[in-house]
């Protein structure tokens, strides 16, 4: 297990470089949705095609969107928490015996 | 009561997943209806099976519950984390690469699609009318990927951390590569047809993703490793795939 730890660390660093590296090379980026561009890219090769079903719903700003994507992310790590939890103490009870 | 519970929180998460995971899918109303029922047509089996699947999984495993929460839990978390790229633009993670490896791909079929329904319907991400196009991208092919990748990989070699980077980073760039097979079968470009406009996808949806996958490898290999940890302690018993 503490091996485990300790490579997990290492990639956990590794993780953090990839995610910023980005962010110093392309500083100038607006760092937008991929998907916004498919949209962009969809007119430019089609500029007759217009979308032919609209979404019931929309978050009415980015705050809302951001709030749905924090409480998101809290209950998933929230979830993935207790479960691990939950093994931590069953690992404790099998070893005693 | 406990069991009661978790299935809740599974529930919560599955109705407010939404979100931002819109990187990805192919946005609503943007297929032409014959590709979105084309789509949906293939995606339909192995959503079946996949229930069925599960159905069972849940009527005979006593840990199964818990670990598809897990995998579940996983999924939502990585496919809510907008990570920036070399491109200059965000994408995310799938996060099924992990619940393919454990319980098998039809399975994540199901939880995949789930997530996209419940986006579709709240945060306008994704689509109704392009959901069978977008679970067969992210539901079907790459579970099936990072299966087929884990499956001849791993089998045999004792460290199993290569095989499960490899099948989840791969896994999730081929969901991305699907994606811009997708559009550009619909949107084939005036002059350069199919070909061209599957250059300009790809270089929009899989160069953005590439560094993204490498993390989804990485973290996929991470959780794996504790699983399997807790699995040769005999804290967890489960019978599928591993």
């Amino acid at each position: 297990m503490k091996s485990l730890f300790k490579q997990n660390v290492i990639l956990f660093l590794l993780i953090i470089t990839i995610v910023v590296i980005p962010l110093i090379i392309k500083r100038d980026s607006e760092f937008g949705g991929a998907d916004g561009e498919a949209e962009g890219l969809i007119q430019e090769i089609n500029p007759d095609y217009e979308p032919w079903f609209e979404s019931f719903w929309e978050p009415p700003s980015g705050e809302i969107e951001s709030l749905l994507f924090s409480i998101q992310v809290a209950i998933g790590a929230g979830l993935i928490g207790y479960i691990l939890g939950v093994l931590k103490e069953r690992r404790n009870i099998v070893t005693d015996r | 009561m406990k069991k009661k519970s978790l299935m809740w929180s599974v529930l919560l998460i599955l109705v407010i997943t939404p979100q931002i995971a819109q990187a990805m899918h192919i946005m609503e109303g943007f297929l032409p209806l014959k590709w979105a029922i084309a789509w949906s047509v293939l995606t339909l089996p192995f959503l079946a099976v996949g229930l069925k699947k599960v159905a069972k999984g849940l009527r005979e495993e006593k840990d199964y519950k818990m670990m598809l929460g897990l995998v579940g839990g996983f999924a939502f978390v990585l496919s809510a984390l907008k990570i920036p790229s070399v491109t200059g633009s965000c994408s995310h993670p799938t996060g099924v690469g992990l619940g393919a490896i454990l319980f098998g791909p039809t399975t994540m079929t199901v939880i995949g699609t789930i997530v996209l329904l419940f986006q579709a319907l709240l945060l306008a991400h994704g689509g109704i009318t392009t959901l069978g196009a977008n679970s067969f991208s992210m539901a079907v092919v790459g579970p099936f990927v990072s299966y087929g990748i884990y499956k001849v990989l791993g089998r045999k070699s004792k460290n199993k951390s290569l095989a499960v980077f490899l099948a989840a980073s791969l896994g999730d760039l081929a969901t991305y590569i699907i994606t811009s097979i997708q559009l550009s079968l619909a949107f084939p470009d005036a002059m350069g047809g199919i070909a061209a406009s599957l250059t300009k996808f790809l270089s929009v949806f899989a160069v953005t993703q590439i560094p993204l996958a490498i993390v989804e490898g990485i973290i996929t290999v991470m959780v794996f490793n504790l699983i399997q940890e807790y699995r040769k302690e005999g804290v967890i018993k489960l019978e599928e795939s591993i």
